[in-house]
């Protein structure tokens, strides 16, 4: 398989979409495109099934490098691994989901699907990437659209969350890429190779100073504590396929960068600092669950849960046991395909009832039962039932986080345990009022889901339910890689 | 042995009823969502029936005991790489307590679904009503059948779940969605303890299956038991701390004290509901869980077991105390439920491991199925009198046993059972609790006797207010229905058969704690003492409500603030609110909230708000005007002049 | 007694010129004596390129291109000026550079 196709099928899309003539042709080539991004995942994963085949794993596959700029060693390397492929897997079907439900948005729509499509390219582009620099580019190339998504088509106090959104994931990239300097500059012959950097054993002093710039970098991307804040303006004020983009993929690229640049990299950096990010983990599932139970709006619980629920993928990096580290990774999934639904459901409902409050809101079981039923799955799915993927992920951190002994790590995971109680309670608490209870006069005549909103729902709900009720062929996917990176850990 | 397709269909029959209703939705509210439900149960009781014939003929014995059965196993969700490592395997486990289950779930699940059908006729949500009791069920069945202690813990949350959709079945009524949530959030905060016992027993015997667990950490020699008995934590070694935390999951879903606030709450819910979930099967989980788990409590953690017997002991006390005072006939069966759950994790706590130290077990189990006969049937008897009354309280029924004469003669049946009225089913499995408590610890026993006394006191007085105390009257609406279509009726019938006969099951033949028969008899000199204090409990209620008089009236005014405090239930349920409302949502919430406000997010906009001040500052200077601008530069010129004749250049 | 001008004379004019255009370019209000003043400042520049290649380099015609150059410069520079002065007082019917303020922050 040539991966040089992920970055030409969005890239073409885009294109085309350029020189679509009307709001219908921009959708039909927009939802055109994210089918065929989806069939090419799928496709890369049965390959890469095939390759894998009874034979040793190896670091990478598919691998094919480009040179780009020889004097400075930079190559436009790119390559998978599981994970990658898992993560482009999740790409493939929140782009089509969220190209899908795009279908209320009447102004500049040509321009919306571009941004869509680029922040895919993005995001296709940051799992491939082999060289860093190159994967800094993509990096950027993914916060853009987000930007302009939030600043153009959102909602509410919309250029306020685009501007601290933009800013703090600028700052962000800022630290990485002082971080990827300066380990550039380290090494001799300089490289951004991440294959060839892998190799070296680097000095501990460029370890203990390069693993925070990048983890803290890559950290804000997965909305590390205290640089959470971006998260819930940012997606309450992002149009719903907005969020589900932020949250599906966007708030991944950190978490992946964190495991598989700043940790893989930089080992017994990662080793000494895990207190620090246990700490900080541990403190953000908590306190994102608290924080959660006292919100109002339905888009600010979906993004304050977020914030609880990514704490959950830095833990397990933390705690860099297998289990922990392949339950992150899990998390990474499930989290993106549940927010994708979640904020999917909510822009339905808002759609129906003009208000995100669940205040105002009661018993729309009545009038939308498949709404509502979709509300409580994926409720249900956040608070980590089983038969659901969160429950997958969440167990195998939990597991995985509990081989760690030493009181601090047990009492980070008895607080990360704790929160599935808060959680459940905030989950109850909101869409059992939506759900359930009287039914207000002014939505008597709301109608259920339309066709196209239901196909996204159990287009997304498929892949919850095939994890979750199946999570075998996905751990199987990462196994190898998680246990490269276990490895590193384990060499120290 | 009966092949492992009919085994695995046990569940998934449900299952599919649940898939194939729950996909059609709406449309389904047809008849014959109910009838396909119900075949569907039926199915799977035949099914189990023969299982369980075909385990205790002789496939399950080995030897002269019997042995627990791996039928299937596959590995579900590994921990590590390699294969020994931690792995959540899903599989079937048949032994004796399994398949015992597995019988008593099918065939009150089968009943039930039989009574549905007359009760909630016309519902509007009919057809999802029967898909939740089928995805009950299915996770009821799940939970027996689990061969792996996270497997178990799976289907733990999913029958809750169930639970939740159940209760809340009625989702318009806010008191339903409030009793729904209650039920989740309390069980689900105790399964947060279930969940890490789960992880530190899992940790420290190096597996979650079942059978390793069990041999790793009971064996003396083994390193798994000495390393988790050597390391502690506040003065509790690790297994203790790992076995206790287990037992608070058990403890909430079987609502022993002072987790049981949800169950009187969960009433709300469609009364077979009640029968089904909330009586029979899904609140015996706890037990079934420490009887799971019986030989680690027994053999390495005594002084934990001893606690689970007082915990038993302590609610079936306040149980039966709080049902004296309750007027919805609901709740005094719910709260008669959890003395006599009480009751049998009491005799979990009282029993031994070794042979003929075990029956404290038995009585158990026994009692565990005799009641979930007799309290379905309760139950059920109360679904046909409130569908008749059409409504929970007592005041408004009275007179009964001429209008419902067979949910009378049922009624009756299942009061004198639980009373332990000699020959019904409830009398032999309750002697046996008590027997094992007199020979084991005696100071459970002395409760243990005095609440089968209040047990017979507050059956009885239900059954007096139903049925006796003043003549009938039909309160607004006429006699239309009748007793109920025959659905409802033939359900009742075979309950009461069976909780005539149930007792005669020769229990100890089948199961014990370490799988081996042995033989219990009898003893009519050790009956006198309970049978009696229960005929003293029968008369003291004929006596008070036989009919209707100022009598109670004076007893209630007479005990004073005992009577009202039992009445509002000891005030666990403010205490509960007062810790929710006040310190999780009015401390830790608020202040969590208002940090993320005022400092992180403040901390942000601060860090804005200071750049954008220095910005202000600065860009004065770009006044606009162009001899400001050439001033600038002038000065500049002059300045780089003077550093070039400050470091010499020139 | 004979004056003969040398360098330092020349100089002193070229400076006195410099810094009487930089007072009248700091000082006036009017965009066309500011444009007068930037031709003063200019002019003295030359003088310097023509005294130092005079006094010091006679042999050689750098200074003399320089100034040519500045001169063509100048010319440029003035038209430019003139034309965005000439359209500065059609917008605000003044040349007073207190008044053209819209360019700043």
């Amino acid at each position: 398989m040539n991966l040089v196709i992920f970055l030409i099928i969005p890239l073409m899309t885009v294109v085309l979409l350029l020189l679509a003539r009307n709001a219908m042709q921009v959708r039909a080539l927009a939802i055109a495109g994210a089918a065929v991004q989806a069939v090419c995942t799928v496709i890369l994963y049965f390959s890469y099934r095939n390759i894998m085949q009874g034979q040793e794993p190896g670091l990478l596959y598919f691998e094919q490098s480009f040179p780009f700029y020889p004097s400075w060693n930079i190559s436009f390397h790119i390559g998978v691994d599981g994970i990658s492929i898992a993560m482009m897997l999740l790409t493939s079907w929140v782009v089509l989901a969220g190209v899908l439900i795009s279908r209320n948005i009447t102004d500049r729509v040509k321009e919306y699907h571009v941004m869509l499509l680029l922040l895919s390219l993005g995001a296709y582009g940051f799992f491939m990437s082999v060289d860093l620099l190159i994967q800094f580019f993509f990096l950027e190339l993914a916060v853009i659209p987000k930007y302009l998504l939030i600043a153009i088509w959102g909602s509410g106090k919309k250029t306020y969350s685009a501007n601290k959104l933009a800013l703090l994931l600028m700052g962000g990239s800022a630290l990485i890429l002082v971080g990827l300097l300066m380990m550039y500059y380290s090494i001799e012959p300089h490289t951004f190779n991440w294959k060839e950097i892998a190799g070296i054993s680097l000095p501990i002093s460029l370890q203990m100073v390069c693993f925070p710039l990048l983890f803290l970098g890559f950290g804000i991307f997965s909305a590390i504590f205290p640089f959470h804040t971006w998260v819930p303006d940012g997606h309450s004020s992002a149009p719903t396929a907005g969020s589900m983009f932020l949250a599906g993929i966007s708030m991944k690229l950190g978490g992946f960068g964190c495991l598989k640049v700043a940790s893989f990299l930089f080992p017994d950096a990662a080793v000494t600092y895990a207190p620090w990010v246990v700490g900080l983990s541990a403190i953000a599932i908590i306190y994102g669950a608290f924080v959660t139970l006292m919100q109002k709006d339905l888009k600010y619980i979906n993004a304050y849960s977020s914030i609880s629920h990514c704490g959950f993928v830095l833990l397990g990096i933390g705690m860099i046991t297998h289990g922990a580290i392949s339950g992150a990774v899990l998390q990474m999934i499930s989290h993106g395909l549940m927010t994708a639904l979640f904020f999917a459901i909510i822009g339905m409902v808002y759609a129906r009832t003009h208000t995100r409050e669940i205040a105002k809101m009661g018993g729309l079981m009545r009038t939308m039962p498949f709404v509502s039923t979709m509300l409580f799955i994926v409720g249900f799915c956040s608070l980590g039932l089983p038969g659901l993927s969160g429950f997958v992920a969440e167990m195998s951190v939990f597991v995985g986080s509990w081989e760690r002994p030493g009181l601090f790590y047990r009492t980070a995971t008895v607080l990360a345990c704790m929160s599935i109680v808060v959680t459940a309670v905030y989950i109850l608490r909101a869409v059992g009022k939506v759900v359930m209870g009287p039914l207000p006069d002014a939505y008597a005549q709301t109608s259920d889901a339309a066709g196209y909103e239901k196909f996204v729902s159990v287009w997304l709900l498929l892949a919850i339910l095939l994890i979750g009720i199946f999570p075998g062929w996905l751990v199987e996917l990462i196994e190898p890689a998680v246990s490269f990176i276990q490895l590193r850990f384990q060499a120290q | 042995m009966p092949s492992l397709l009919n085994i695995i269909l046990i569940p998934l029959l449900p299952l599919l009823s649940f898939v194939w209703l729950g996909l059609s939705g709406r449309r389904q509210n047809h008849p014959m969502a109910g009838w396909l439900a119900t075949a569907f149960m039926l199915v799977s009781l035949l099914l189990s029936i023969q299982t369980a014939f075909a385990y205790f003929s002789g496939a399950g014995m080995a030897g002269d005991s019997y042995r627990p059965m791996l039928v299937w196993d596959l590995e579900w969700l590994p921990f590590t790489a390699t294969a020994e490592g931690l792995a959540i395997h899903t599989g079937i486990l048949l032994d004796p307590i399994s398949v015992m289950m597995l019988i008593v779930v099918t065939s009150i699940s089968c009943m039930v679904h039989l009574f549905s059908l007359g009760y909630m006729k016309g519902e509007q949500r009919f057809g999802m009503y029967y898909a939740y009791l089928g995805l009950f069920t299915f996770s009821m069945l799940g939970l027996v059948l689990s061969s792996n202690i996270f497997q178990m813990y799976m289907f733990w949350e999913l029958v809750g779940v169930s639970s939740f959709l159940l209760i809340g079945f009625y989702y318009q009524k806010p008191a339903a969605v409030a009793a729904a949530k209650k039920a989740f959030i309390v069980t689900r905060f105790a399964d947060l303890g279930f969940l890490l016992g789960i992880l530190v027993l899992s940790y420290y015997g190096g597996s979650m299956d079942f059978n390793q667990l069990i041999q790793s950490l009971t064996s003396p020699e083994s390193n798994e038991l000495q390393e988790a008995q050597r390391d502690s934590f506040m003065g509790l070694s690790a297994l203790s701390w790992g076995l206790s935390l287990v037992f608070i999951g058990g403890a909430s879903k079987s609502a022993l004290f002072p987790l049981h606030i949800w169950l009187p709450d969960a009433m709300e819910g469609p009364t077979p509901v009640s029968a089904l979930i909330h009586a029979a099967t899904m609140v015996v989980a706890g037990v079934y869980l420490v009887a799971r788990l019986f030989p680690v409590y027994a053999l390495s953690a005594p002084d934990i077991l001893q606690m689970i017997g007082w915990t038993g002991a302590i609610s079936a006390l306040i149980a039966a105390l709080i049902a004296c005072t309750q007027t919805d006939i609901k709740r005094v069966l719910a709260y008669s439920t959890m003395s006599q759950i009480g009751f049998m994790v009491l005799a979990l706590g009282v029993s031994g491991y070794a042979d003929g130290n075990n029956l404290g077990f038995t009585a158990s189990m026994f009692h565990l199925s005799t009641h979930a006969v007799f309290k379905a049937l309760l139950f059920l008897c109360a679904g046909a009198v409130i569908h008749y009354v059409h409504s929970n309280e007592m005041d408004q029924m009275g007179g009964l046993r001429k209008q419902m004469p067979i949910t009378h003669i049922s009624f009756l049946l299942a009061c004198l059972a639980i009373s332990g009225f000699p020959f019904l089913a409830g009398f032999f499995s309750k002697e046996e609790i008590l027997l094992a408590a007199y020979t084991n610890y005696k100071p459970i026993f002395w409760i243990a006797i005095f609440t089968s006394a209040l047990t017979a006191f507050y059956m009885f007085r239900l059954y007096f207010r139903i049925f006796w105390h003043k003549p009938y009257h039909a309160a607004h609406h006429d006699d239309h229905h009748g007793e109920g279509t025959w659905t409802m009726k033939w359900p009742l019938l075979i309950l009461a058969l069976g909780t005539v006969f149930a007792g005669y099951i020769p229990f100890s033949r089948f199961v014990s704690a370490t799988g081996k028969p042995f033989h219990t008899s009898l003893h009519i000199e050790f009956s006198i003492a309970p049978v009696g204090l229960a005929l003293l409990g029968i008369a003291a209620a004929y006596y008070l409500y036989g009919r209707q008089s100022a009598r109670p009236e004076q007893m209630q005014k007479s005990l004073g603030f005992l009577y009202t405090s039992l009445k509002s239930k000891l005030f666990i349920d403010e205490l509960y609110l007062f810790i929710t409302r006040n310190i999780i949502f009015g401390i830790l919430g608020k202040w969590a909230a208002w940090i993320d406000k005022h400092i992180v997010d403040g901390l942000m906009n601060g860090l804005a708000d200071l750049i954008q001040w220095i910005a202000q500052k600065i860009r004065r200077v770009q006044s606009g005007r162009v001899q400001d601008y050439a001033l600038y530069f002038l000065i500049a010129i002059l300045g780089l002049l003077l550093c070039a004749k400050w470091f010499n250049q020139f | 007694m004979e004056l003969t001008p040398g360098l330092y004379h020349m100089l002193f004019l070229s400076s006195a010129l410099f810094f009487i255009g930089v007072y009248g370019f700091f000082t006036r209000r009017n965009l066309v004596t500011m444009l007068m003043s930037i031709e003063l400042i200019l002019n003295s520049v030359n003088l310097n390129f023509i005294a130092f290649n005079k006094y010091l380099w006679p042999g050689q015609l750098d200074g003399l291109f320089f100034t040519l150059f500045i001169i063509a410069i100048a010319a440029a520079e003035a038209a430019v000026a003139i034309a965005i002065i000439i359209n500065l007082y059609r917008c605000h019917k003044s040349v007073d550079v207190e008044e053209a303020r819209n360019l700043k922050y």
